[in-house]
């Protein structure tokens, strides 16, 4: 991710922020399964309820301020959530962002790529 | 462009902006310029008679070959080509109209001439959008870096168009800056 120079928060008050249970990944990618009655003979029909993610990749462009906007603006998240997030696709290369239904997060993959944002879909 | 500044409040809420005429004009034309690499991709796959009929546009189910197109229109899976080329098909029109959506803005806001731009909170979404394309396009014809320095040596072609990326870095983020403070 760019880093930009100008207007950057100060070291520390970014990487603090948001580190709360609430905000790890693990939390995120554990969101609850829809419960459904699933025949086992038609599983290969129910890929489409099979919780899925919307991943965010890396990229030498994006600038991290707009990353957490983006972030906080298709998904509402809180501030210090969505910092974590651009944080964690900045330092590891990437983090799942939002997850669901397949349906749910090809729109959320839809809608991160009209942002601008390098993201993709996988299942969890 | 000495960045950006909030004014009014609640409803009547504005970021405001001065560009100058060389300011304008060429954040106008590299706007245009990503406007019309959307549209070439658009004519490479022209409607069918069903599609008029319906209005239900599907696009192409390959990646575009042109590095810049293809960082504008991601694929949507790194690891099921099947998923990525149906998703494509569906998808790209809407997000080249999305993107075509938020250039307009951008045209319609900022004066050929130069000036004051003034936007509302929802026409800084649609500038913060254009604007990152527009870094996305240039980034990728540059092939910039994380760690890019903010000058490269005379010799290097790309030396002239860095200044400009990086201007486009400085308006994206402040008006980002301006943007989150206005919630």
């Amino acid at each position: 991710m760019h880093v930009q120079s100008v207007d950057q928060p100060v070291n520390g008050q970014v990487g603090c922020a948001g580190r709360g249970p609430d905000d790890t990944m693990g939390r995120m990618t554990a969101a609850p399964t829809p419960s459904r009655t699933v025949d086992p003979a038609h599983d290969e029909d129910v890929t489409g309820d099979v919780p899925w993610q919307a991943v965010v990749w890396n990229d030498p462009v994006n600038l991290m301020s707009y990353v957490t906007y983006v972030l906080q603006k298709l998904f509402g998240y809180p501030e210090p959530k969505a910092t974590a997030l651009m944080l964690d696709v900045h330092h590891k290369g990437k983090a799942a962002v939002s997850s669901g239904d397949k349906e749910k997060v090809e729109g959320d993959v839809a809608k991160l790529h009209a942002a601008g944002l390098w993201a993709t879909m996988q299942r969890v | 462009m000495n960045g950006w500044k909030r004014s009014g409040r609640g409803g009547r809420a504005r970021i405001v902006a001065h560009l100058d005429a060389q300011e304008a004009a060429v954040l106008r034309g590299l706007v245009d310029e990503v406007r019309r690499m959307l549209d070439g991709r658009t004519a490479e796959r022209p409607a069918d008679e069903l599609e008029e009929l319906t209005g239900l546009r599907t696009g192409p189910s390959e990646k575009p070959d042109d590095p810049v197109l293809a960082r504008l229109l991601p694929d949507f899976a790194t690891d099921d080509g099947a998923l990525s080329s149906a998703l494509r098909s569906l998808h790209e029109p809407e997000l080249i109209e999305a993107k075509h959506g938020a250039a307009a803005v951008v045209l319609e806001t900022l004066p050929p001439a130069g000036g004051r731009v003034e936007l509302t909170p929802d026409q800084a979404d649609a500038w913060l959008a254009a604007l990152n394309d527009v870094r996305l396009a240039l980034g990728t014809a540059l092939d910039v870096s994380e760690d890019m320095p903010d000058d490269l040596p005379a010799d290097d072609p790309r030396a002239s168009h860095l200044g400009v990326y990086h201007w486009l870095t400085y308006v994206q983020d402040g008006l980002v800056q301006s943007r989150m403070a206005m919630r």
